[in-house]
Formats: C-alpha cells, sequence, structure tokens
C-alpha cells in the first residue's frame, strides 16, 4: 500500500492542481485490505446549551469506511453533533456507541481552523497528532510519511506562518492522519478556502479517504461539498436528523455533473422550503 | 514593545543595510552639534561641559579605577535585583495565570501594592535596611517585580483557547501542554514585560543609588556634585544612556533568538 501511494502521489497532485478534466483521474479501485472504519451507532442523543436545547433525539448508525456528511443552516446543531462524536462535549442524554473499544488515537477531529502551533515547525506538529507516541523513535518517519500523504513533504521544516492557507490546512489533515485514526470527524475543514484550493482539497479527502478506509463524518454548509464526497447526506433541521439521503455516484466523481447537481438541488430546495417556514 | 512595532510595520518594508550604523547618526550628530554649542561658547561650560571635557573626566575616571568599580556595581546591583524581582513575578505570573485558586488569593493584594510608588518606600527601605546592598536589591527586585508579573499573567491568560482545546485533543498532558502550548504562546508577552522592567531596574537604582548610597554610578554623580564637577554628572549621565541601550539591545537579541517563529521576527 505505501509503495503504490508513493509512486500515485505526483499524478494526484497534478491531477488536482492542473485541471479537472475528467482523463486526469487517478483511479484506485481497489480498497486497502484492512479496512480500518469503525462503526458507531448513536441513540436517543440530546444536547443542550443552558434553556437553548441543540439536538432534539439524534438516531443514527454509521457503518464502518462510510463518507457520511452532515448539513443543515447555521445553528441546527450539526457542529455539536460532531463535536459530541468526537468527545469534545459532554452527552446529556442518549449514547454514542463505537463497535469496539476507542483509545484517543482513533477518532480525530479537523476545525475550520488549522490550529496549528505558531512556534513548532511543520514536522513538529504532524507529531502533535501521534498523542502518546510522539516519544517513540519512529515518530519523525510516521510523521514525515504522513505530509507525503498531503504532499507537503518539502515543507517539513517551514514555519506555519509562511505558508498559505490551504497548505495550513493540509498539515492538519497529515496531523489528524498520522495516527491512523479509525474516525475522522471534519467540521467545516474548507470552509475558509478560496474555491479552488477548496477543490483540489476535497479531492486529496476523497483520496485519502479511499486510502485509508476510516470512517469519515463531515459538517458542511456547501451541500455541492457534501453530494461531491460523500456516500450519505444528513440533513439536520431543529436538532433531528430531518432527511438522510443516500449518494450513489460512482468514484471518482465527477464535479457539476447532471446526477449531483439535482440531488444538490433537491437537497437545497429542502434547506430553503425549511427556512421559509420559519 | 518592539512586538508591536514591528508588527506594525508594513510587509515589505525592508531595513536599510547599514542599519547598524544608522541608528547612531542622530546621538553622533547631537554631540557634534553640543561640541560646537560649547567651543563657541553658545552654551557656556558651567551650564555644560563639552562632551571633550566630559570624555576627558572620564578618561581620568577610567585611570583611577574609579570609574570601573562605580560601573560594575551599579550593574551587579541592577542584574541581581532583576534576578530576585523577576523570578519572583514570573513565578507568581505563571501560577495566577494557570490557578484559578492561586489568581483568587493573591491577585488582588498584588495589585494593592502594584498602585504605591515603589520609589515612595525609599524612606521606610532606609530605615529597614540602612543604605546597604540590600536596600537596593529590594527596590529594584519590588520595581522590576511587577512589569514581568502583569505580562506573563496577561501571556498565559490571552493563548489561543483554540490551541489549547488542540493539544488536549491530541492528548498532551498538563506538563506537556504548558511546555508545548502555553509557554510558548506566552512568550512574546513575557518579553513586553522584561523590556519594561529593564527600564525600571535603571531608574530605580539610579534613584536609590543618588539618595543613600555610598557606591555606584548614581553615588559618584552626587560626589561630583558637591565638589561642582560638572563634567563627572554629565559623563554619569551619558553611562545610564548607554547601559540602558545595552540591556535593551541584550533582550532584543533574547527576543530574536526563542521567537524565530513569530512573522514579527523573520527574516525578510
Amino acid at each position: 500500500m505505501q509503495t503504490a501511494l508513493r509512486t500515485a502521489l505526483p499524478e494526484t497532485e497534478l491531477a488536482s492542481l492542473a485541471n479537472f478534466a475528467p482523463q486526469t483521474r487517478v483511479v484506485r479501485e481497489e480498497r486497502p485490505a484492512q479496512a480500518s472504519g469503525l462503526p458507531l451507532s448513536i441513540r436517543g442523543l440530546r444536547k443542550s446549551f443552558g434553556d437553548n436545547e441543540v439536538l432534539r433525539g439524534i438516531d443514527l448508525h454509521i457503518p464502518a469506511g462510510q463518507f457520511v456528511a452532515i448539513v443543515g443552516k447555521s445553528g441546527c446543531g450539526k457542529s455539536t453533533l460532531l463535536r459530541l462524536i468526537a468527545g469534545l462535549e459532554k452527552i446529556d442524554a442518549g449514547s454514542i456507541s463505537f463497535a469496539d473499544e476507542v483509545k484517543a488515537e482513533d477518532i480525530r477531529v479537523m476545525f475550520q481552523e488549522p490550529r496549528l502551533l505558531p512556534w513548532a515547525r511543520v514536522l513538529a506538529n504532524v507529531e502533535v497528532g501521534l498523542g502518546r507516541d510522539r516519544a517513540s523513535k519512529d515518530a519523525d518517519a510516521r510523521a514525515e510519511k504522513a505530509l507525503n500523504e498531503v504532499g507537503l513533504a518539502d515543507k517539513r521544516d517551514q514555519w506555519p506562518s509562511v505558508l498559505s492557507g490551504g497548505q495550513k490546512q493540509r498539515v492538519a489533515l497529515a496531523r489528524a492522519l498520522v495516527s491512523r485514526p479509525r474516525v475522522l470527524a471534519f467540521d467545516e475543514p474548507l470552509g475558509a478556502l478560496d474555491a479552488l484550493t477548496r477543490i483540489s482539497m476535497q479531492r486529496l479527502l476523497e483520496r485519502v479517504w479511499r486510502d485509508q478506509g476510516f470512517t469519515a463524518i463531515l459538517v458542511t454548509h456547501d451541500v455541492a461539498e457534501a453530494v461531491a464526497l460523500a456516500d450519505r447526506v444528513l440533513v439536520i433541521e431543529d436538532g433531528r436528523i430531518a432527511h438522510d439521503v443516500t449518494v450513489n455516484a460512482a468514484r471518482p466523481r465527477e464535479r457539476g455533473s447532471a446526477e449531483l447537481a439535482s440531488l444538490e438541488g433537491s437537497i437545497l430546495r429542502h434547506l430553503l422550503s425549511a427556512e421559509d417556514r420559519t | 514593545m518592539s512586538l508591536i512595532d514591528s508588527i506594525a510595520l508594513p510587509r515589505n518594508f525592508r531595513l536599510p543595510r547599514a542599519d547598524g550604523l544608522v541608528q547612531w547618526i542622530v546621538p553622533l550628530g547631537i554631540i557634534v552639534v553640543w561640541q560646537i554649542a560649547c567651543v563657541t561658547g553658545f552654551v557656556p561650560t558651567r551650564v555644560l561641559p563639552a562632551p571633550s571635557d566630559v570624555a576627558l573626566a572620564g578618561w581620568k575616571l577610567l585611570l583611577s579605577g574609579e570609574l570601573v568599580r562605580n560601573i560594575w556595581v551599579s550593574f551587579w546591583r541592577a542584574s541581581i535585583g532583576f534576578l530576585i524581582g523577576g523570578s519572583i513575578g514570573f513565578a507568581f505570573g505563571l501560577a495566577n495565570g494557570l490557578s484559578q485558586l492561586s489568581a483568587k488569593l493573591t491577585d488582588t493584594t498584588l495589585q494593592m501594592v502594584r498602585n504605591v510608588p515603589h520609589l515612595a518606600l525609599i524612606p521606610l527601605v532606609i530605615l529597614w535596611f540602612g543604605i546597604d546592598e540590600s536596600a537596593k536589591l529590594f527596590l529594584v527586585a519590588l520595581g522590576v517585580f511587577f512589569p514581568i508579573y502583569l505580562n506573563t499573567l496577561h501571556g498565559i491568560r490571552t493563548v489561543d483557547p483554540q490551541l489549547i482545546e488542540m493539544g488536549r485533543i491530541y492528548g498532551m498532558t498538563d506538563s506537556e501542554l504548558f511546555r508545548r502550548v502555553i509557554f510558548p504562546g506566552a512568550l512574546p508577552s513575557i518579553f513586553v514585560g522584561i523590556r519594561f522592567a529593564l527600564g525600571i531596574m535603571w531608574l530605580t537604582l539610579i534613584v536609590a543609588e543618588t539618595i543613600a548610597a555610598s557606591s555606584g554610578l548614581g553615588y559618584m554623580a552626587m560626589q561630583a556634585r558637591e565638589f561642582m564637577l560638572i563634567d563627572v554628572v554629565v559623563l554619569s549621565i551619558l553611562i545610564y544612556a548607554l547601559l540602558g541601550k545595552l540591556a535593551d539591545s541584550a533582550s532584543r537579541v533574547l527576543e530574536r533568538a526563542t521567537l524565530s517563529w513569530h512573522p514579527a521576527f523573520q527574516k525578510r
């Protein structure tokens, strides 16, 4: 798997940077043997902040390795759901259970801000992601491999302040990937990027997800991004799952295809009509 | 202070190549004008001796060994007082920045003490310690304590909470979190405190030495006044200026060495 990755990397980089024509896509059919994703089940999940009930009973099962996108208007509770799954907030009622016993390193979060340590070089920032393995001897090698996966191996000795916004987010992605997580939660990770960088980052996310097979949960306000990346799109309204849409389009997906566009349209119509009702 | 100055510079600002020399043009120019004013009799030498006379006085004192001895005594008092006051201030800043309990317990008291001008304590300090070394060290330490305490506290309180959350998510222990996130994040602010403290250090020492001392630069100036040696008085003042500049440069060097990650300190 590693060798396949290395050789495939320059091509994918090119594909993501040069243009978006279909013939330059790198097709990777077979999934790695060790599908490392973790399934999770959520039962009757509730969460309030003071008097404000943000989540009002969420029931959800996510199979191992699925790419789930959560959309909804701001304040609908989608980020709260993600933070609960990642263990960043305390659950008021209900449960979130994973099939296996999980270690802290199995679940990683990527935020809208890169949250890199400005006083640590890029490589050291990636090593932060190793958790308790930070002090181990192969820490450098593992961090370098993760940097390689996001195409930033040559930036290992730079300060974060000299990187562009997209590069910082890629370092943050490498930091999240370096411990080989089984669940990766994305909290609008591309929200602050410009349109072209967004698209190349989306391709990168899709590629590492296909390579590593983790369960991906992406919170986004961009419906086009959700249908382009996810196997399944959840629409959250008033603290409940209002819609559960399966996206069957074949991968790798072509942006702007009629199939995705019509799906995007119907989800958007739903979100907007809900807006009109309130 | 320099941190804020440098941030305010536009990104494409380039320092001239002869930076090291440019900064001395104004001081040297002032000395030249001063010399001309004295030689032509525009300024009577009873009011202000010519720079050449001041240099001559300095040379004589240097030969007698008096100058070096007094500078050394003042320098020693300043550094020891700074170390004592600075470390206590740093320790309290850390404790109160990291622990709510400690902050509740001591912050109010410290804020009250802070508002007493520490030089107002000179009569009391002389009664306690006489004109001994400990009196000067006590005053310098007290003066240095507050800027370092306040800026350390401020630095720790304002470390980006998102970075702290990130550190916790990635399983950092408390000591690791301090070493890798909180302390480096507070460092720019701590340096602002150090540079303020260096200024206060000289101010306190000079006042203390002028009022009650039997050695040191302040004492040298006061002695000279009694014998109407105005050139030595001016010499002492100029040495203060140089020592202050030296302390400031030292803290800049430290800043550059430890804050090389900061955009304001990167070579452009």
